[in-house]
């Protein structure tokens, strides 16, 4: 029995960490809050000679992805790191990124997107590249982060596919935490060395990577891309078997708690899955059935694993941190609600959009929202569909 | 090692033929001249473009380098990104070979879009050479003006009508731009001088650091010349000062070929049907002021070339 190493450590400061252990080829990326911690002490690792790692210091998030994919399509381990605008700079290249198939591995801290401009969390950013092909974890804590970029690595290069690692900007980022990271040997072994199935640098067996692809082959490309995604699961499973080998800690594709027999369920992404597991204790000593669930892996979407854990509750609240402006609800809420179309007993779905921009998410908040559930159960009426709470009206 | 075009002739095309490039366009020369140039294995970035279109039509590719196109504006971040894996896999014992990584972008993905990510890597001094293969316009898109179109020229953006004649705002002088961010070696080239063009890819990807250079390639298509007149049209641009040959390296400046007989810029513009309104007599003030624009920056180079000799 190993003794255990435990350290106190930030969100970012984890993040790094992981970065150093897994000790990637190429790492470009540019600052930003609140993800500039994590750029700051990977410089220090570079500066002191303790990684490999060529550190591209780019002019621009565009850049630090463009970068990414011709380390990537080279033969490089690669990895970046952003936020927010960050993102939105990125898009274009996050298509690419995942059309080349190229297993990019970066780590977004979640920041609300401008305007009016806003530096603290929400999912806006994460959520609106939902559909860029990046496979999704999420991350409650500072220890899931570090343990999820872990496993990334290897979920990436088995699948060829790029990896977002999501975690609450401040909130997370911020939060000094007790975690226990794994020894340095421990990841190098559990990431293994890379073996790109083709690179740019191997000059004798010359390939064209992003070529023009017309109405006659374009679909093709991206409809055997979109099979690409059923291996995910799976895989991710695999790697999570492996990861808790080493380190006694096991991951599903979501955490349920107190659902198996809740009558009323709450779905929630990163940190405010914390504080709503925090009420659902309170709620339980006065005996209401109730539970939470918090996808971890959120694409490729566990949609038959999803179907089964919440077919059985009656009422479901889907909390987004972020709005679709002009759609309905959040995208959370579209994906829950459409997971559930066809189940037989056809629960009632509600959405709680809340803590854009930052703003807090209380105890008090998510007890109204159990309040609120419990009622709509019992006289079997809807007043609002999509609700905004913790907000002045 | 001087030029020797026998020699040169004996080695194999890195670009083949039977892409779907116009007759006549100057960016095939370009980039046969450019990679025939250099003896080591090279790998290829392509910003979007025509070049990038017409030589890899999937299933097809006329390229027998390793190639990458990502996206429009990033070909230099993303030859930097290929430069940056095979230092960090160099250094760690995993790759052997000396590479050399060029980067080819029209003057939309250089001069316009391009400006930051080249702006960047050429400050970073990545070991890469980037080129741009300049037809003064977005000529993929259908000829419309970019930053590089000239002051007078007919674009689909600039187009002549009853008040406007052409463009009205001069080229950018991206040579000085990038010798001022920077790279190691900046240069001027053209396809009419290919001993000049050789000689600078050569040095370009021998120095330890970044290279650019801006070579100019005519567009039958958006220029409006015969498909024959290519190369000749890229000479008339050197003898009149138009393009002059020059080179700036570790911030030095240096004139490659100064002409025996500086033409009248009318001999290069007159072959183009794209200055052809220009001849008009109420146009004959933008004839003039385009002259003294050439004269003006060939007696700037000639001064910056003096304080370096």
């Amino acid at each position: 029995m190993k003794t255990k190493n435990l350290l106190a450590l930030e969100g970012n400061q984890a993040i790094a960490l992981a970065m150093r252990q897994i000790n990637p080829d190429v790492v470009a990326a540019y600052p930003i809050t609140p993800q500039t911690e994590i750029v700051q002490v990977f410089s220090e690792y570079v500066a002191n000679g303790e990684v490999n790692t060529e550190f591209v210091t780019v002019e621009s998030e565009h850049s630090a992805l463009s970068a990414c994919v011709g380390a990537s399509a080279a033969g490089a381990r690669v990895m970046t790191a952003t936020s927010s605008q960050g993102l939105a700079l990125m898009w274009e290249v996050l298509y690419i990124a995942s059309g080349a198939r190229l297993p990019i591995v970066m780590t977004v801290v979640n920041r609300a997107l401008s305007s009016p401009i806003n530096i603290h969390c929400d999912h806006s950013d994460a959520m609106g590249a939902r559909d860029s092909g990046w496979i999704q974890f999420w991350s409650e804590t500072v220890q899931e982060a570090y343990d999820n970029l872990i496993q990334a690595i290897r979920i990436a290069e088995k699948v060829h596919l790029p990896v977002m690692v999501n975690m609450d900007g401040f909130i997370t980022s911020h939060a000094e935490e007790v975690i226990e990271p794994l020894s340095d040997e421990d990841v190098r072994s559990f990431v293994g060395e890379y073996k790109p199935t083709r690179m740019l640098l191997d000059v004798s067996n010359p390939y064209t990577i992003g070529p023009l692809a017309l109405q006659d082959s374009y679909f093709e490309f991206k409809r055997s891309q979109a099979e690409a995604y059923k291996q995910v699961i799976p895989v991710v499973r695999e790697v999570a078997e492996d990861f808790a080998k080493i380190s006694g800690r096991k991951y599903e594709l979501y955490e349920v708690y107190n659902l198996e027999d809740a009558e009323i369920g709450l779905v929630v992404l990163n940190s405010a899955a914390g504080t709503a597991k925090d009420v659902v204790d309170t709620l339980r000593t006065q005996g209401k059935k109730v539970g939470v669930i918090k996808p971890r892996l959120f694409r490729p979407l566990p949609v038959e694993e999803l179907k089964k854990e919440l077919s059985h509750l009656e009422v479901i609240g889907v909390m987004d941190r972020a709005d679709t402006y002009g759609g309905f609800g959040g995208p959370l809420f579209g994906d829950i609600r459409s997971i559930l179309y066809d189940s037989p007993n056809h629960p009632v779905i509600l959405d709680y959009i809340y803590g854009l921009g930052g703003r807090d998410v209380t105890l008090e908040h998510i007890h109204k929202v159990f309040e609120g559930l419990e009622s709509v159960k019992s006289s079997c009426k809807v007043e609002n569909l999509v609700n905004y709470i913790g907000i002045r009206e | 090692m001087p030029v020797n075009i026998k020699e040169l002739s004996r080695k194999e095309d890195r670009l083949s033929s039977g892409h779907r490039l116009c007759g006549g366009c100057g960016s095939s020369i370009i980039v046969r001249q450019v990679l025939l140039a250099i003896d080591k294995p090279v790998i290829v970035a392509n910003a979007t473009g025509c070049l990038e279109v017409a030589t890899t039509i999937y299933p097809y590719t006329a390229w027998k380098t390793p190639w990458i196109h990502s996206a429009f504006e990033n070909a230099a971040a993303t030859i930097s990104g290929v430069e940056a894996a095979y230092k960090s896999l160099k250094k760690q014992g995993k790759i052997t070979e000396d590479i050399a990584f060029v980067a080819f972008g029209g003057d939309g993905g250089t001069y316009d879009i391009g400006f930051q990510s080249l702006s960047g890597a050429m400050e970073r001094n990545h070991k890469i050479l980037y080129i741009c293969y300049d037809n003064e316009a977005y000529m993929n898109t259908g000829i419309q003006r970019s930053s590089a179109t000239p002051r007078g020229a007919w674009t689909t953006t600039t187009p002549v009508g009853k008040v406007l004649h052409g463009k009205i705002e001069k080229k950018k002088d991206i040579v000085a731009s990038i010798a001022e961010q920077g790279a190691t070696y900046v240069a001027q080239a053209s396809i009419s001088n290919f001993r000049d063009l050789i000689e600078k890819v050569r040095k370009a990807v021998s120095v330890d650091g970044a290279s650019f250079i801006d070579i100019l390639s005519p567009c039958p298509r958006g220029w409006r010349t015969d498909t024959s007149e290519t190369v000749n049209i890229a000479k008339l641009a050197v003898e009149t000062c138009y393009w002059p040959l020059y080179e700036i390296e570790n911030g030095k400046w240096k004139i490659n070929y100064v002409p025996r007989e500086k033409k009248p810029i009318t001999e290069y513009i007159k072959p183009q049907g794209r200055f052809t309104h220009l001849f008009r007599t109420e146009n004959a003030y933008i004839l003039e002021e385009i002259q003294q624009e050439v004269d003006a920056k060939w007696e700037l180079l000639q001064r910056k070339a003096q304080l370096f000799q």
